[in-house]
């Protein structure tokens, strides 16, 4: 069964102990100047935004059909059957391509490092591995982030919303963009207001470059039989031409 | 051969200066990372090195397959004289390329790991083999012109007689990964500005790729016409303008076509930084040489077409800086200036690579001999220059 967090903004007090604990759990440095750092960084996984009274929280999205998965030319992120998407550092050469592709600006790198590495929140795929939830759940004194089985998590959120649908943004993000994210997010203002892309397509974006990769195959092949074709006709028609002078030659004689 | 110390010339003093501060920053890149020796960040983490030594340097190597093509497969033995210093140029473009992305890498000593560690899924990977593969193709393609230079007969033999599968894989290579670096872009449709994200972008950077094949010729025709004291092939560099204007055109009406259908026409005309690049990049770099080279006065003069390949070129160097600087800045939100550090290395990549070139021009059969002005080393063998090519 595939794990997820549902956080829900209008329970959430912004105390940024889930902070904490994601920096503890990644061994990462956590004091007062981090805690004040309104971006994500290879440092700083997830982060309480606020506006007045409202709050956000960022992390990775944990996708169904991860873009970084898809692009990376080596394997180095997997998507575990659990729910978290992985990442190898042995593996990662640093073209950074999973930067550049996903949908949300999560990965981020080590720059000032000779031998950098990307980073990211994995959603404590050890601890999910393990039937624990994730260290950041665990520490929430509100209950603003939940962890359990999507499906469930995401019954919850329906009912949230059916329920008290004066207190939410009739959405719950995550539940179909780029064709479902680990991380189902409700909010009484706006997604966008956060950062949070309200032109996402609703499908995987994998299957953008899918769709061109899947043909190549068939290229290779039609490529190979037409080059190979042109040659022959072209040199033929020289071989011809070569036979022709040759036979008026002997017949002129 | 008498050995001479070298001149001092002005292009030599130019040449030291670039590779002195190409060496200081190669240092920095390698003693203190990327963070210290480029302006890369979080929020745009490919740069120069990326949209220039990469995207533009593999366009601009694509010489090698359109003309190995055009001889070797449409049998078009009009445009043999040019063909060898044109596959050194490919073989040397990739070369460089290659070394540009050490740069580049984060871990560039892991650059092998593609071979081992596949993801079939990804364009990268594609990307990866597809170069990896054409720099062995074109390698085995120039290296008779090294045989030849030392005699070893067998060899030269040997490559000759698989020749046309090397040319056939070499240009089904190039069509994919040429096409597949367009691909990479298609993965961020809301990233990438809408005057350059297109479903067609592989379509687009395949067809500019034949593009600058015929202009990269052109041009190095005219510079070695120049500098290598060799006669110039102008009847050659015509039919190469006309094919050139044909594949510009049929470019410029799918790219329009595509504009429109997407509803991004008017985004050209909002004032703005997209749009002024894309004017410069469309106006003087597409619409320009188009209208020059109709011109039947200008594609007979070496001048005229000099100029109008220089455009060509320019500005498909200004469309690859668009699609992966100009058109990621606003999602990005933040403004993209290489670092000078970023510059050396990218202009010590360029100058190591115009020498090399000078060099096999000066020791390698790379011109044919019988056209060649007598020169003073006397590395051509021009009774062998026959058997290849």
């Amino acid at each position: 069964m595939s794990k997820a967090l549902l956080y829900d903004a209008i329970l959430c007090i912004g105390c940024k102990l889930c902070e904490q604990a994601c920096a503890e759990r990644n061994q990462l440095p956590y004091d007062e100047t981090i805690a004040a750092e309104s971006v994500q960084s290879a440092h700083k996984f997830t982060v309480v935004l606020s506006q007045g009274d409202k709050f956000m929280r960022r992390l990775c999205m944990n996708c169904a059909d991860p873009t970084c998965v898809s692009v990376c030319p080596v394997g180095a992120f997997r998507k575990t059957t659990d729910g978290p998407v992985v990442y190898a550092e042995d593996r990662c050469i640093g073209c950074r391509y999973c930067m550049l592709a996903c949908p949300f600006g999560v990965p981020k790198y080590e720059w000032h490092k000779v031998l950098p590495r990307v980073r990211k929140c994995d959603l404590c795929a050890d601890r999910v591995a393990a039937g624990r939830p994730t260290a950041c759940t665990e520490i929430c004194p509100t209950g603003a982030t939940k962890f359990g089985d999507r499906t469930e998590l995401l019954r919850e959120a329906e009912q949230r919303l059916r329920e008290h649908p004066e207190r939410y943004v009739n959405h719950i993000f995550g539940v179909s963009e780029v064709g479902g994210t680990a991380v189902l997010l409700l909010s009484s203002v706006p997604f966008e207001d956060f950062g949070y892309r309200s032109d996402l397509m609703h499908e995987p974006l994998p299957l953008l470059t899918y769709r061109v990769l899947s043909r190549i195959p068939d290229l290779v092949a039609l490529g190979g039989v037409l080059l190979g074709g042109i040659w022959w006709i072209t040199h033929r028609r020289e071989e011809v031409a070569a036979a022709e002078t040759e036979k008026s030659k002997s017949s002129s004689k | 051969m008498n050995i001479s110390i070298p001149k001092l010339t002005f292009w030599k003093v130019v040449f030291g200066v670039v590779m002195v501060a190409a060496f200081y920053s190669t240092v920095l890149r390698f003693t203190r990372g990327l963070g210290a020796s480029t302006n890369l960040s979080d929020q745009f983490p490919w740069g120069l090195w990326v949209g220039f030594d990469v995207l533009c340097g593999v366009m601009l190597a694509a010489g090698g397959f359109t003309l190995t093509a055009a001889v070797h497969i449409f049998n078009i033995e009009r445009f043999k004289p040019i063909i060898r210093p044109t596959v050194l140029t490919a073989f040397l473009g990739y070369l460089l390329v290659v070394m540009a992305l050490l740069f580049d890498l984060g871990r560039s000593y892991r650059i092998w790991h593609a071979l081992v560690m596949w993801n079939p899924r990804s364009v990268m990977f594609e990307v990866a083999w597809c170069v990896m593969l054409y720099t062995t193709v074109l390698a085995l393609e120039f290296a008779p012109v090294v045989f030849e230079r030392l005699r070893m007969e067998r060899a030269v033999n040997i490559l000759r007689s698989i020749s046309i599968p090397l040319v056939i894989a070499g240009v089904i290579l190039s069509t994919l990964h040429q096409s597949s670096l367009g691909s990479l872009y298609l993965i961020v449709p809301e990233k990438l500005h809408p005057l350059w994200y297109s479903p067609l972008l592989p379509v687009f950077f395949f067809l500019s790729a034949i593009a600058i094949g015929l202009a990269m010729t052109i041009f190095e025709s005219s510079m070695s016409a120049k500098y290598f004291q060799k006669q110039l092939e102008l009847p050659l560099l015509k039919e190469l303008g006309r094919i050139l204007v044909v594949v510009l055109a049929v470019y410029s009406v799918l790219r329009l076509q595509d504009l429109y259908r997407r509803d991004a026409l008017q985004l050209v005309f909002q004032p703005g930084y997209e749009s002024s690049l894309f004017l410069i990049e469309v106006v003087a770099g597409l619409l320009l040489p188009i209208a020059l080279l109709v011109s039947r006065r200008v594609r007979s003069s070496p001048a005229g077409l000099y100029v109008a390949a220089v455009l060509v070129v320019l500005g498909f160097i200004t469309n690859r800086l668009n699609v992966s600087i100009t058109g990621m800045e606003a999602s990005a939100g933040v403004r993209y200036l290489p670092k000078w550090t970023e510059l050396s290395v990218t202009a010590g990549i360029i100058a190591g690579g115009f020498a090399i070139f000078g060099l096999a021009a000066k020791y390698l059969p790379i011109f044919p001999a019988e056209e060649a002005a007598p020169r003073k080393s006397e590395g051509a063998e021009p009774e062998l220059s026959h058997v290849t090519s």
